[in-house]
């Protein structure tokens, strides 16, 4: 073996000598499949694999509707339906891009909620986590982009509300909202930008996919107990045992998105999308795409303009602040009596903001939001950082091997240990 | 394990069945009509549908325009070649330029979209009474409620309940938001003659033409839940396999 190239495992010549110069063989055999994954995950774990899957299905699918798509006012709308009528399988290829954006905020809402269960955001995966805050947004710039492109009525007066919610800002308010439109309305311009944006921005997720899952794989995962593996007794391979689970989750997930593009491609759309777009008549009701609609509830809840702007972005932001709120040393809430239905309680708080968020505002819907709201915040600013000091967590396992092979907790005593205060 | 997946699939389904197909406006009830192309095996009942466009040509057109739709998508009807090129003759399209520089108008061509009644919205609107009567392509998919919510429209003019006044020109529609619509009753009895000797009901009319439109706006359907029903069966045979394939992986590991 010559100086300078790297010492290689594989036996075949081709791939032996590709990967002494370029070592990819042997990081994908080390990441993917060797690499050390705790043997107790439960299916929730496959969400961060379905999340991937769907974000290549977005950019696959997206780059044939930009071969026909036209980013003009005049010829946004009929070209949309072009696809749907006279482009090759086009309608197939416009609902699956559609609705796999439905799918895509499903799989990471639980994803995200997953990560908030099982305390995936404590040290050290800090950074991990914030990295997957930073693809969430990502990911609602785009989604928002996207919607605006066919160009119907509810892309029209989504993409005014919402640009319009800049102008909230003082000073800088109205510079951002004419930078955000290129001129004085959503117009050609606007349209044009966000094209060009919604087509660039899903590069970057893929970027920062890159560096959440590098993260991933020096901390390497959490776990359904939220105890750190001691050896290998408490890892298995990644592949074959995670690939072929993923397996499973990917074939179910897909049958969910299937049913949904091939049996109601517009359920979880608005049917005003299929009026054209029209600068001289305001919908009844604007409403966003349903996975907006929690934080849709939070602006609408302050009566205050700036101020509901500042709880909406702050609903998301929090989440980067998450790993110093939560200050409880267990991670896993199996083990947490009291953050177990506190976080419960947020998750369906939250579905409750989803809900509400649909509805006019006016009325009850104002104060349901409202009292959503003041939980969404109250669990992360009091709840969690209180019961970090006064909640009794229940007894750690000692490993993740020792209950899954039959053994129980050990005694209080021994269990203290991992829930000493750093 | 197995409770844990199906805890995530429950999960999964809850956010859907909390995701609601919104609709804007307040809501009158739709009654539901039962069509051929309901449910998940339904399609387009293509007499229904030919009646229907006959429906549109004689009394629609003379107002809706349908920019979106073809001649030659007639042919997915059940109309022949011939039939299909008579139907575009009939109309005059305009063209151009010629060698000479000037515009002209010649017979339609099944490639053809639909002619519009009117050369642009202003003057649609001045020939309306300034109510802009809507290109009708898309309307099913256009409209909470979809076809059931045309057929209810269509059929829905009644005389106003006592207590409400029209405004000048306006109808009054059980079914329309806000109730005044500017459309008149578009269908009285026997307005069309049925060449396949249907008797022409207003509720014929309505069932016929909403089952074209409902055609128009999603000629894909028939083909997207046939091609779906193979793909449900075939990723569900390949859950079974792959999570037989699970199965035997994990066999030698306890968990």
């Amino acid at each position: 073996m010559s100086i300078g190239l790297h010492k290689s495992e594989f036996s075949n010549p081709l791939v032996r000598w590709i990967d002494q110069r370029l070592p990819v063989f042997t990081m994908m055999q080390k990441e993917y499949g060797t690499f050390p994954t705790p043997r107790n995950f439960n299916y929730f774990w496959n969400f961060g694999a379905l999340a991937m899957v769907t974000l290549m299905i977005m950019i696959a699918t997206g780059i044939f509707l930009s071969m026909h798509y036209v980013a003009n006012t005049n010829l946004a709308f009929d070209s949309v339906e072009r696809i749907m009528r006279d482009v090759n399988s086009g309608w197939l290829i416009r609902y699956v891009h559609m609705n796999g954006a439905s799918m895509f905020f499903i799989v990471v809402y639980i994803h995200i909620f997953r990560g908030m269960y099982y305390g995936s955001y404590k040290a050290p995966r800090e950074l991990l986590w914030m990295l997957g805050v930073t693809i969430f947004l990502l990911m609602m710039a785009t989604a928002f982009m996207g919607y605006v492109l066919p160009w119907g009525q509810m892309s029209f007066w989504g993409a005014t509300v919402i640009t319009n919610l800049f102008s909230a800002f003082p000073v800088v308010g109205n510079f951002i909202v004419e930078l955000l439109w290129g001129g004085f309305s959503v117009d050609n311009a606007t349209l044009n930008r966000f094209f060009s944006l919604h087509y660039l921005l899903p590069f970057v997720i893929l970027g920062v996919v890159f560096l959440h899952v590098a993260a991933l794989h020096i901390t390497g995962s959490n776990n359904p107990l939220g105890i750190e593996p001691k050896g290998a007794q408490d890892t298995l391979p990644f592949h074959p045992y995670y690939t072929a689970k993923d397996s499973v989750g990917l074939v179910v997930y897909f049958i969910v998105f299937a049913g949904l593009v091939f049996f109601a491609p517009n359920y979880l759309g608005h049917a005003d999308n299929y009026i054209p777009a029209n600068p001289l008549v305001t919908p009844p009701h604007i409403v966003p795409e349903w996975y907006f609609l929690p934080y849709y509830a939070i602006l609408r809840a302050v009566p205050d303009k700036l101020g509901g702007v500042l709880l909406m972005f702050g609903s998301i932001l929090i989440w980067f602040v998450l790993p110093w709120l939560d200050r409880s040393p267990v991670r896993s809430m199996r083990f947490r009596p009291l953050a177990r239905p506190f976080f419960l309680l947020w998750a369906v708080n939250f579905l409750v903001l989803l809900w509400v968020g649909a509805k006019p505002a006016e009325g009850t819907y104002v104060l349901i939001a409202q009292i959503s709201t003041a939980y969404y915040f109250a669990y992360f600013l009091v709840v969690l950082p209180l019961l970090a000091k006064f909640e009794r967590p229940l007894p750690l396992p000692e490993s993740i091997s020792r209950p899954v092979l039959g053994g129980g907790p050990l005694s209080m005593g021994a269990a203290a240990k991992p829930m000493e205060k750093a | 394990m197995l409770r844990t997946s199906f805890k995530a699939l429950a999960l999964a389904i809850g956010l859907f069945a909390a995701a609601p197909a919104h609709s804007a406006g307040e809501a009158i009830p739709i009654p539901d009509r039962k069509f051929s192309f309901d449910g998940i095996f339904g399609t387009y009942d293509r007499a229904s549908a030919q009646r229907g466009f006959q429906v549109y040509k004689e009394v629609c057109a003379a107002c809706h325009g349908m920019r979106l739709v073809a001649y030659r998508n007639l042919r997915e009807l059940g109309l022949t070649e011939a039939q299909v090129a008579a139907i575009a003759a009939q109309v005059e399209v305009k063209d151009g330029p010629n060698d000479e520089g000037q515009m002209f108008e010649r017979p339609g061509r099944p490639a053809d979209r639909f002619r519009s009644p009117f050369a642009n919205d202003a003057a649609a609107r001045a020939a309306n009474n300034g109510a802009l009567p809507p290109d009708l392509s898309v309307m099913t998919k256009a409209r909470a409620g979809g076809a059931d919510y045309l057929f209810a429209l269509l059929t829905g003019y009644v005389d106003p309940p006592a207590g409400v006044t029209l405004m000048d020109g306006m109808h009054y529609n059980q079914y329309y938001p806000g109730h005044q619509i500017a459309m008149g009753a578009p269908l009285n009895p026997d307005q069309v003659d049925y060449a396949d000797g249907t008797k022409a009901t207003v509720e014929q009319m309505a069932h016929d033409v909403s089952t074209f439109l409902q055609w128009a706006a999603e000629p894909e359907l028939e083909q997207r839940r046939a091609l779906g029903v193979k793909i449900i069966i075939f990723l569900t045979i390949l859950a079974g396999l792959t999570y037989a394939v699970k199965r035997k992986v994990w066999a030698d590991v306890e968990h």
